[in-house]
């Protein structure tokens, strides 16, 4: 008679099953992670080269098509420019929006509409944008060209992802704030301004330099609305003027070496602005996250 | 439930007013995006002088215009979905890479290194593309080719470095990130009681997330895939740098043909008449419908589910 132990050991069929899959799971992984490497190697690599005061300090005016030399100082400005104007636009609507979801809406019907509208919002494509803002701005109201017009396309894109991390941060606030708030005679809307906001003010600020980065790398709007061109052009209301990942896709396009040096470079300088506002906006929260997630 | 202040002050109203009104803006932008791409592109479909949905060749900057929406309806169909053939498997090991089997620590940290995937911009991708991915996959190609000819996707007599298929894996690379975080989030939320009891009966870390992980997340992972393609299909400047924009519709994603809705907006704006953005915008709306009805149905398949709500946000 043979004695029965209580746990029989894993049968090889299904430990080596179990190893397979994690096997898989780390080689995953592993694959989304190359091409991540690849394009940061090769774009610090290749874009390292040119990057000195004359990228940073000159435009590409007056520079041959087989000339090295000539910078991205119009494309910088020009991409400060649209990325303020665009934030300036959306973070005001996008954050009543959000005080509309979080302290308004009720559940109501417009909230509930506005809340699935903001996600669809999330979807639309960037060159969708562009279009829209090239046929109601410079087709049908007959606008200019314009840094301006480029700042509308992007700040449609940014309004839905400022939206969404305000109103995620504005419902972390616990309620014992407001009640406490409402208890000593405060009106709604002082409450909002003066407790509401100012608690969550830090993860707001994180949620817009996230959609900055998000914009400030946008290419398609920008071709549809503010133009190719090589010379500075410090006015966003008037004229066409570059933008850096414009400048990028423009010298990418030409069939020099020169050329695609130069389209490394501002590919290095975007890449390292939209990384800083990144780290920036992740340490921000990881420091001051109310509740901890894993 | 009704919070409102003991005493109505004058500043309320207004302060109500300017919330409500902006949330209605946002309404409003959508529905005039619809509105004024149709206005714009109206003229243009008038002046064609073929079948808009049906037409494959683009020539609306001739004196006659020609112009069509199949083979460039027909390239960001195919290519989207190949992109998501190829990224939603990785993304889900990513996923659960993270959620599961990285070391608790590192979890985060990790994941993060995946959301910068999200963060280089599409154009970076395109330059990287076209300078390294595409003579590059030159050689894999071939390969394809060569031993798996037979399949008619990979057939054909000629073999290209910028074909449908590089695009696609361009297109897979930047679509990883948005599918992965969704299914991590999803993962994580899958109740803690059903995988220790799994455990505690002897289930291998395997077994123990094929009963109790995946049954919770696949709603998840859909919708993430969902989302996913409607990323993928208006997807712009990376795929126009990469396709060789031509107008026909062929299944020989090695061969050197290739094209979509978007990469074609950015490739042919340049040029373009008056009729031609015009029809160039008529086919942006195409690809503002699909996308929006991608979109809607990935939502809702999300909102049924409360739970799933925070983490698609």
């Amino acid at each position: 008679m043979t004695v029965q132990t209580g746990i029989q050991p894993i049968s090889s069929a299904r430990r080596a099953k179990d190893r397979l899959v994690q096997v898989l799971v780390y080689l995953a992984f592993a694959l989304a992670v190359i091409p991540l490497l690849s394009v940061l190697w090769l774009v610090v690599k290749n874009g390292i080269g040119r990057l000195d005061m004359e990228f940073l300090t000159h435009s590409m005016r007056n520079i041959g098509a087989r000339d090295a030399g000539g910078g991205a100082y119009h494309a910088i400005i020009g991409t400060l420019e649209q990325v303020l104007l665009a934030s300036l636009i959306a973070v005001p609507i996008g954050l009543l929006t959000a005080v509309y979801l979080v302290e308004y809406g009720e559940g109501g019907r417009l909230s509930r509409t506005i809340s699935f509208f903001v996600d669809v919002m999330t979807g639309v494509p960037s060159v969708v944008s562009g279009l829209f803002v090239l046929a109601f701005w410079i087709l049908v109201l007959g606008m200019p060209f314009s840094g301006f017009a480029g700042a509308l396309a992007l700040s449609i894109l940014m309004m839905p992802v400022v939206v969404r991390s305000a109103e995620e941060m504005l419902r972390l606030v616990p309620r014992e704030l407001r009640e406490a708030s409402y208890a000593l005679g405060v009106p709604k809307w002082r409450t909002i301004v003066k407790v509401v906001l100012p608690t969550a003010f830090t993860g707001i600020v994180t949620g817009v330099m996230l959609a900055v980065a998000r914009v400030a790398g946008e290419t398609a709007p920008l071709l549809l609305t503010v133009f190719v061109t090589d010379s500075i052009n410090n006015d966003p209301f008037n004229g066409p003027q570059m933008g850096l990942p414009l400048y990028v896709f423009d010298q990418a396009g030409r069939p020099t070496d020169t050329a695609v040096d130069r389209a490394w470079t501002g590919a290095l300088t975007l890449i390292l602005i939209v990384m800083l506002l990144n780290l920036v906006a992740r340490l921000i929260t990881w420091w001051r996250s109310p509740a901890r997630r894993r | 439930m009704r919070r409102s202040a003991f005493r109505r002050s004058r500043g309320d109203g207004p302060f109500r007013f300017a919330s409500t009104g902006a949330g209605i803006v946002l309404l409003a932008i959508m529905a005039a995006i619809g509105v004024f791409l149709v206005v714009k592109a109206v003229p243009a479909l008038q002046a064609n002088t073929s079948h808009f949905l049906t037409e494959l060749t683009w020539q609306p900057n001739a004196t006659e215009p020609v112009f069509g929406i199949g083979a460039l309806a027909f390239g960001t169909v195919l290519s989207s979905l190949l992109a998501l053939v190829i990224a939603t498997p990785v993304a889900v090991g990513v996923a659960l890479f993270i959620s599961h089997y990285a070391p608790r620590r590192l979890a985060s940290a990790l994941g993060y290194v995946v959301d910068l995937l999200a963060a280089v911009p599409s154009v970076v991708y395109g330059l990287w593309g076209v300078t390294f991915l595409v003579p590059f996959m030159l050689g894999p190609s071939k390969f394809l080719n060569d031993y798996l000819g037979w399949i008619p996707l990979f057939g054909g007599d000629t073999v290209v470095g910028r074909s449908m298929l590089t695009a696609s894996l361009v297109l897979a690379i930047m679509i990883l990130p948005i599918i992965a975080a969704i299914s991590r989030e999803v993962f994580l939320q899958a109740p803690k009681m059903q995988e220790e009891a799994a455990l505690a009966l002897g289930a291998t870390r395997w077994e123990m997330i094929r009963m109790s992980v995946l049954p919770f997340g696949r709603p998840g992972v859909i919708s993430a895939a969902m989302l996913g393609l409607g990323r993928a299909m208006g997807e712009t400047i990376a795929v126009a740098l990469i396709f060789p924009a031509t107008f026909n519709i062929s299944f020989k994603i090695l061969g050197p043909y290739g094209n979509s809705i978007a990469a074609n907006i950015a490739n042919g704006f340049g040029e373009a008449t008056e009729v031609g953005r015009g029809a160039l915008i008529a086919s942006g709306l195409i690809l503002f419908l699909i996308t929006l009805l991608v979109n809607m149905a990935a939502r809702f398949v999300i909102a049924r589910r409360k739970e799933y709500a925070r983490a698609a946000a």
